[in-house]
């Protein structure tokens, strides 16, 4: 299982993410954005949190336009599996790669600490290590982690199943509470909430561990 | 040749931004304050002959993120 984790400049989540792969049995490879190209065989794309660019512009969005992400959107086109994490999510969204977008949070606070997230759905290769509804703590830090979409776009989401975590005390404004997104393939996960720092018993919490060990279970070559 | 961007959160988008500065307002003082809304404005140097429809290609590709905002172009 090869995992590639894409590096931007002011990315700060890549290595906690690297090591969180790593311990579930993935091997890592450090992918920076202005690679044109991922490794070939590889399974799985991480997007890591960060300050990708400074934020400038908007989160995530000169990211969005930087040459690998031309073939992380093919990979995902392909379909191929992409874990967005924080800044990452936003990356994601910003591609396209995921609907909506990640506004500024709805009381202005930059807020870190660790929340509640529901398991909307335990039907991917991300949270099959959860049961439906099953709550789990995981660390939020973000300032723009409000999602939006317009109604239609909610509507499809729900209708879907494609609401993978909500908060269950909304933090940040975001929409319907929702924390992380599937696309319709199921094989993309954006979410704002960061798992790999809550993967490890140094870290407090790990909680986070069982989604990168499904994903294993998922990727093994049989 | 020059052009200016104007990029705003759509309507139906709130602006928490615009909601804190409002309260602000109120707070001084400046009473009658309904609603305040904030935005972005960028300015570009251009090549000469650049268009209209160059920069909306640059606003729809980068600039603004149409899912949650909207743009208006100057040229000048």
């Amino acid at each position: 299982m090869h995992a590639a984790i894409i590096v931007f400049p002011g990315s700060n989540c890549d290595r906690d993410l690297a090591v969180a792969f790593e311990s579930a049995g993935f091997r890592v490879s450090m992918v920076w954005h202005k690679d044109t190209g991922l490794p070939e065989d590889v399974d799985i794309v991480g997007v890591p949190g960060g300050f990708s660019f400074g934020d400038y512009l908007r989160c995530g969005a000169i990211a969005a336009q930087s040459p690998i992400c031309r073939a992380v959107i093919a990979h995902a086109s392909r379909g191929g599996y992409v874990l967005g994490v924080c800044n990452g999510f936003q990356v994601l969204t910003e591609t396209g790669i995921l609907p909506g977008a990640l506004l500024r949070n709805a009381r202005l606070k930059y807020i870190c600490k660790t929340v509640g997230l529901r398991v909307e759905t335990p039907d991917s290769a991300f949270t099959a290590g959860y049961g439906r509804g099953e709550v789990i703590d995981i660390p939020i830090a973000h300032h723009d982690g409000n999602y939006f979409a317009d109604a239609d776009t909610l509507a499809q989401l729900r209708a879907e199943d494609r609401i993978a975590f909500t908060y269950t005390d909304n933090p940040n404004g975001s929409t319907g509470d929702i924390a992380g997104i599937l696309s319709a393939n199921r094989r993309v996960l954006g979410m704002m909430p960061h798992p790999e720092r809550a993967a490890d018993a140094a870290h407090g919490g790990t909680e986070g561990a069982a989604l990168f060990r499904a994903l294993a279970g998922v990727l093994t070559p049989a | 040749m020059q052009a200016r961007v104007h990029v705003m959160l759509k309507a139906g988008v709130l602006d928490p931004q615009g909601e804190a500065v409002r309260h602000a307002l109120g707070a001084m003082g400046f009473d009658g304050v309904k609603g305040v809304r904030q935005g972005k404005v960028i300015d570009l140097e251009l090549a000469e002959g650049s268009t209209e429809a160059d920069v909306r290609r640059m606003c729809e590709k980068l600039l603004a993120n149409t899912v949650i905002e909207s743009f208006t172009i100057e040229m000048a």
